[in-house]
């Protein structure tokens, strides 16, 4: 069925054109959250998105040797450690656990970064995590032959 | 809601099962979102023309309840892909009396 | 008055989409049906002025989780059509609670009440901080990352577990033992 799919040119051009838009779109969202609508949740499903799109139209396999499946883990934890390491980092800087203040001389930049660091880690969590969702879904077989 | 809560209980399937859970859960989303409107507000993105804004304290709740709503949905279908590939169905019934005639 | 008819619209389409969703046995229109229903709740909140919620149930409700529906549901046999488990007990639960609900629902402040108690305690405080000090104008970023950091931290962790239970689930050697139920069909 797989084959068959991706045998068709406009379903793989068109997704060819549309995987950089995607992630761009991904990132600003990201990365604007601040200022508009949007936020680390948003972004990563949206960074997820043109994955699934890559390795739905291309082929499973393809899909994995893009993201390999043990990055793709890897990068899970990096997330949840990078907000949690947050916390840390300002308890070193004689803040309180996920008190952005003291990251930066001025308090108010200070949260500005921590927000953004934080942020960041949320939406690399999201995008492995729906990615795994999908490669795992996608590979589990039903049936045993 | 009530819709969410009848599949939930009434049809034999479990992906429907699941949808009517993920049905239930959006039925409570609206509430608490509608609970943080204000009339004549608009939506809490801060400028310097406009001074009235929804509450976005049920945004922030709800904003992060819809992903892990989504991800333990997911996990749900896991869980019935596992179902279909030890029993060799989905309608509870039917796995129902498997079990049965196996504990004879 | 307008908000309250395109409100009225809305919720009047969901409803309509959930009586299909009841009445619909086969799986893919099933997992169709989801999909419009979600979306149908992300104009919703549009309407309602949470703009971040509304693009969140966008992408995450009617993308991700109806591809992942999709997935589950190709690999299932196509849904039957049973009859209804426990319809009497249910019919009698759903009405009994929706009756305590309407009860409530005249407690409750207006709709869209600025003085309603949930606008008054720490939320000014809140859009106030983030024009003064922050200098954010997203306030729900402000609050999801700032003010509420151990919340989302803990969502956070929920959702990197709930991946790690699909992965463990689906793709784990341990659990492709032998399947007693279907072999004893087969004899």
């Amino acid at each position: 069925m797989r084959d068959k799919i991706s045998s068709s040119p406009v379903l793989s051009v068109v997704s060819k054109v549309l995987f950089a838009p995607i992630i761009i779109f991904g990132l600003y969202v990201q990365f604007h959250g601040d200022y508009g609508p949007g936020g680390g949740f948003q972004a990563g499903v949206i960074v997820a998105a043109a994955f699934i799109l890559y390795s739905m139209i291309f082929g499973l396999a393809k899909g994995e040797t893009l993201v390999p499946v043990m990055v793709n883990r890897y990068l899970m934890c990096v997330g949840v450690l990078l907000y949690a390491g947050v916390g840390i980092l300002s308890i070193f800087l004689d803040g309180m656990y996920l008190d952005y203040n003291v990251l930066s001389t001025n308090p108010s930049s200070g949260q500005h970064i921590g927000i953004i660091l934080v942020e960041l880690g949320v939406g690399i969590t999201v995008a492995t995590v729906m990615i795994a969702l999908y490669h795992s879904f996608a590979s589990f077989k039903v049936s045993h032959e | 809601m009530m819709g969410g809560l009848f599949i939930i209980i009434t049809s034999q399937n479990y992906l429907k099962k699941i949808v009517g859970l993920a049905i239930f859960q959006t039925a409570v989303f609206v509430f608490f979102v509608s609970l943080a409107k204000v009339l004549d507000g608009t939506a809490p993105i801060l400028t310097k023309s406009l001074s009235v804004y929804s509450n976005p304290l049920p945004h922030v709740l709800i904003l992060t309840a819809i992903v892990v709503g989504v991800a333990t949905s997911a996990l749900g279908l896991a869980l019935v892909l596992q179902i279909y590939k030890n029993y060799g169905t989905i309608e509870e019934k039917e796995i129902e009396n498997l079990e049965l005639k196996s504990d004879k | 008055m307008n908000f309250l008819l395109i409100n009225f619209f809305l919720i009047s389409l969901l409803l309509i989409t959930t009586f299909f969703i009841f009445k619909s046995t086969s799986l893919i229109g099933i997992v169709a049906l989801t999909g419009a229903f979600t979306l149908l709740c992300s104009a919703i909140y549009v309407n309602l002025d949470a703009v971040d919620v509304a693009f969140t149930e966008a992408a995450v409700g009617s993308g991700i989780s109806t591809i992942l529906m999709v997935m589950a549901a190709a690999k299932l046999p196509e849904g039957k059509k049973n009859k209804l488990i426990n319809l009497f007990p249910s019919i009698i639960l759903a009405i009994s609670i929706s009756l305590v609900l309407i009860l409530i629902i005249s407690n409750l402040p207006l709709l869209g009440d600025p003085n309603a108690p949930i606008h008054l305690h720490v939320v000014p405080e809140y859009i106030k901080e983030s024009k003064d000090f922050f200098h954010i104008p997203n306030v729900v970023t402000n609050i999801l990352a700032s003010y509420r950091g151990f919340d989302t931290l803990g969502e956070t962790i929920v959702i990197f577990t709930a991946g790690l239970g699909v992965i463990v689930l689906l793709t784990s050697n341990t659990l492709n033992r032998k399947t007693k139920f279907k072999n004893k069909e087969k004899k």
